[in-house]
């Protein structure tokens, strides 16, 4: 498959571009690649990489050295639905590694992994900012907070049917002000 | 009832949209500013206002706003810190989704006085739908005339983006947050040059906290004098608390500085009490990088008398007596904690946040994390909790930015102050009980 964005996506990219000073576009290559991440499946494969570095006239080595350094980043191919379960202090303090168990028993999945089907990918995460809503997970772009075993059956059954992997682009729209 | 500044409106119904925060007098510090008053003067109210920075160390905000170089013809920046990711802090999160237009006024008001042409809010990638929040508040600015060209026909024009972060905590140290705005991995600068002089782009930057920012329309509405007449002597303000762990009204909460600890705790207008009746066991007061202490300690002073929130009394007692009021990340924890645990997950989350170009913060994390996997599994020995003392107090003060020292302080506060805890994990294993902490919390 060609990597390549479609028309849309292309036009908020070079809106992202606009908004640094002249010479100073390298300021949009983690925005790009949240957008890149969302419309490629939910991952940078290295084509990816490569096609974002081109639109930013960098090399392919100098986007993924960035890419590697932050979590968000998927550099290997995830689930429809990636379920990223906060497990720091607070959480930890209201039941964040029942709350983890709970749901590798019920995927049949351990952290890191992902379901056969393709459907689910479970990651522990650090500090989401939900701490006074505890414990917590985020599917996609949105938070799950005050976590039960029953909410999370609830939130995983209603997930089956959709990809998660485009909110982003969902959520962050670029304003034309 | 304490003041409320930055919370004032939390209440009023569709506060975050651009017409009810108006009418709540919302912009006001806008017009002041750039109809009455010069940029010298605004720096001044800010200085006499006391305001210190909200994101974790105090540094006074008019001091650093004077710091700022204004080399002619260069740009400057000011960027807003919405990085947020202090275990513990999740205030800066909750201002901006529910009060959107206070950032944003502030972030105006704040560039006119610093002579900023742009400036940008960093926050972090994964409060994606904030984004959406101060976008939109940010178009209702512009459409308003508070933003773009030539603000309210004075010929100031102010650009203002939200730029997203990735997940990297170290993105909420100043200079790892400009890397990372400038598209590159987050790792700190070696300072000097300080922002002010060398920021973004290498142009002169002001770097300051969401809470810090969102102070700034009171203060040049009101005056700096009368701001600094909220709270106690160097503690001047108010300050967004974000209460966690096991207590019954876990929240945001906006202090006047100077009420007691023990009434933030057990009041029913703050935290309402520890959760389940049970008694209190420690408390983390300022966001995972500060000292733990234990009850006793938290609530009272050595002298006896009452501990107080403010920045002042918190730190009390030095690095073996007290803590610090940090980013206002209040971690509670009940008698039934393991405070090693606790201490795990934090030495697991510095260990995944380093930045790796130091290496006592690189390798000294790293260790801390085994040793202490190691020590909750039930085959530590003794020996092991002094390794862990000397690795903490060996990178403390040898690292490039203040992330070392603060995966250390939680190490050093929680053996000096629960030893036995550990001594108990290393003698005798089993008999540590290990608390589930779902059954605890759903009773
Ligand atoms: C490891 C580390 C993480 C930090 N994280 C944040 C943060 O998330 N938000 C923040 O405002 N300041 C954070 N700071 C403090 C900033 O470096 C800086 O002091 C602050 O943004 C300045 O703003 P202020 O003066 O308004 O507080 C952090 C510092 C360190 C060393
Ligand atoms: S102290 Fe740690 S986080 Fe800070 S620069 Fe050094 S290695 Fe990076
Ligand atoms: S500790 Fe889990 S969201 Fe903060």
């Amino acid at each position: 498959m060609e990597v390549k964005f479609n028309e849309e996506a292309l036009a908020v990219a070079h809106k992202i571009i606009a908004r640094y000073p002249e010479g100073k576009q390298k300021s949009a290559l983690i925005p790009l690649l949240h957008l890149a991440q969302a419309e490629f499946n939910g991952w940078l494969s290295p084509e990816t990489m490569a096609y974002v570095g081109s639109l930013l006239k960098i090399q392919a080595v100098e986007v993924y050295e960035v890419a590697s350094f932050y979590s968000m980043f998927n550099l290997k191919p995830v689930g429809k639905c990636l379920i990223e379960v906060c497990r720091t202090s607070s959480c930890w303090l209201r039941g964040a590694n029942e709350i983890i168990e709970h749901i590798e028993k019920k995927l049949g999945i351990k952290d890191g992994e992902t379901t056969q089907d393709g459907m689910f990918s479970l990651k522990t995460v650090e500090c989401l900012g939900s701490c006074g809503t505890a414990p917590m997970m985020m599917i996609g772009a949105q938070f799950h907070e005050n976590l039960t075993y029953e909410k999370v059956d609830t939130i995983l059954d209603s997930c089956k049917s959709e990809d998660k992997r485009k909110t982003y682009f969902d959520e962050v729209t670029v304003k034309d002000y | 009832m304490g003041k409320k500044i930055l919370l004032e409106h939390d209440h009023v119904p569709g506060i975050q949209g651009y017409e009810v925060y108006r009418n709540c007098g919302g912009y006001a510090s806008v017009e002041k500013a750039i109809k009455t008053m010069s940029a010298e003067a605004m720096v001044e109210e800010v200085k006499k206002s006391g305001l210190r920075g909200r994101g974790g160390a105090g540094f006074p905000t008019g001091m650093k706003w004077s710091f700022l170089a204004k080399p002619e013809g260069v740009p400057r920046y000011l960027v807003c810190n919405a990085d947020e990711s202090e275990p513990g802090t999740f205030k800066d999160r909750y201002l901006m989704s529910r009060i959107p237009h206070i950032l944003v006024e502030g972030m105006i008001t704040s560039s006119f006085a610093l002579g900023v042409n742009t400036a940008f809010i960093y926050i972090r990638g994964e409060y994606f739908y904030i984004v959406r929040i101060l976008e939109n508040a940010i178009k209702e600015a512009y459409a308003n005339g508070w933003l773009g060209k030539n603000i309210l026909g004075s010929g100031y024009d102010l650009d203002l983006y939200v730029q997203v972060g990735a997940g990297a905590y170290i993105c909420g140290e100043e200079t790892a947050l400009l890397e990372s705005l400038e598209g590159k991995r987050g790792n700190p600068r070696i300072k000097p040059p300080f922002p002010a002089i060398a920021g973004l782009y290498g142009c002169p930057t002001v770097v300051n906290n969401v809470e810090t920012i969102a102070s700034v329309p009171y203060i040049i509405n009101n005056g700096g004098d009368d701001y600094a007449k909220i709270g106690i002597g160097r503690s001047a303000g108010t300050k967004l608390i974000s209460a966690s762990g096991h207590i019954n009204k876990p929240g945001v909460y906006e202090i006047e500085m100077g009420i007691t600890v023990e009434d933030f705790i057990y009041s029913e207008e703050y935290c309402g009490g520890i959760k389940n009746g049970k008694k209190l066991k420690a408390v983390v007061a300022g966001g995972s990088s500060v000292p733990v202490l234990p009850a006793d300690k938290i609530i009272n002073l050595p002298s006896g008398e009452k501990r107080l929130m403010t920045y002042e009394s918190l730190s009390e007692g030095g690095f073996a007596g007290g803590t610090m009021l940090g980013s206002g990340g209040f971690i509670v924890m009940d008698e039934t904690t393991s405070i090693v645990e606790n201490l795990f997950t934090f030495a697991r989350f510095y260990h995944h946040e380093s930045c790796g170009q130091c290496s006592p913060c690189r390798e000294g994390t790293s260790w801390m994390e085994k040793i202490l996997h190691k020590i909750m599994d039930g085959h530590g020995t003794l020996a092991d909790i002094d390794l862990l003392w000397e690795i903490q107090s060996k990178i403390e003060g040898n690292t490039i930015c203040p992330l070392g020292d603060a995966a250390a302080w939680p190490v050093a506060s929680a053996i000096r102050h629960f030893r036995h805890e550990f001594e108990a994990y290393v003698t005798n294993p089993n008999a540590v009980n290990k608390v589930r902490h779902y059954e605890n919390m759903n009773a």
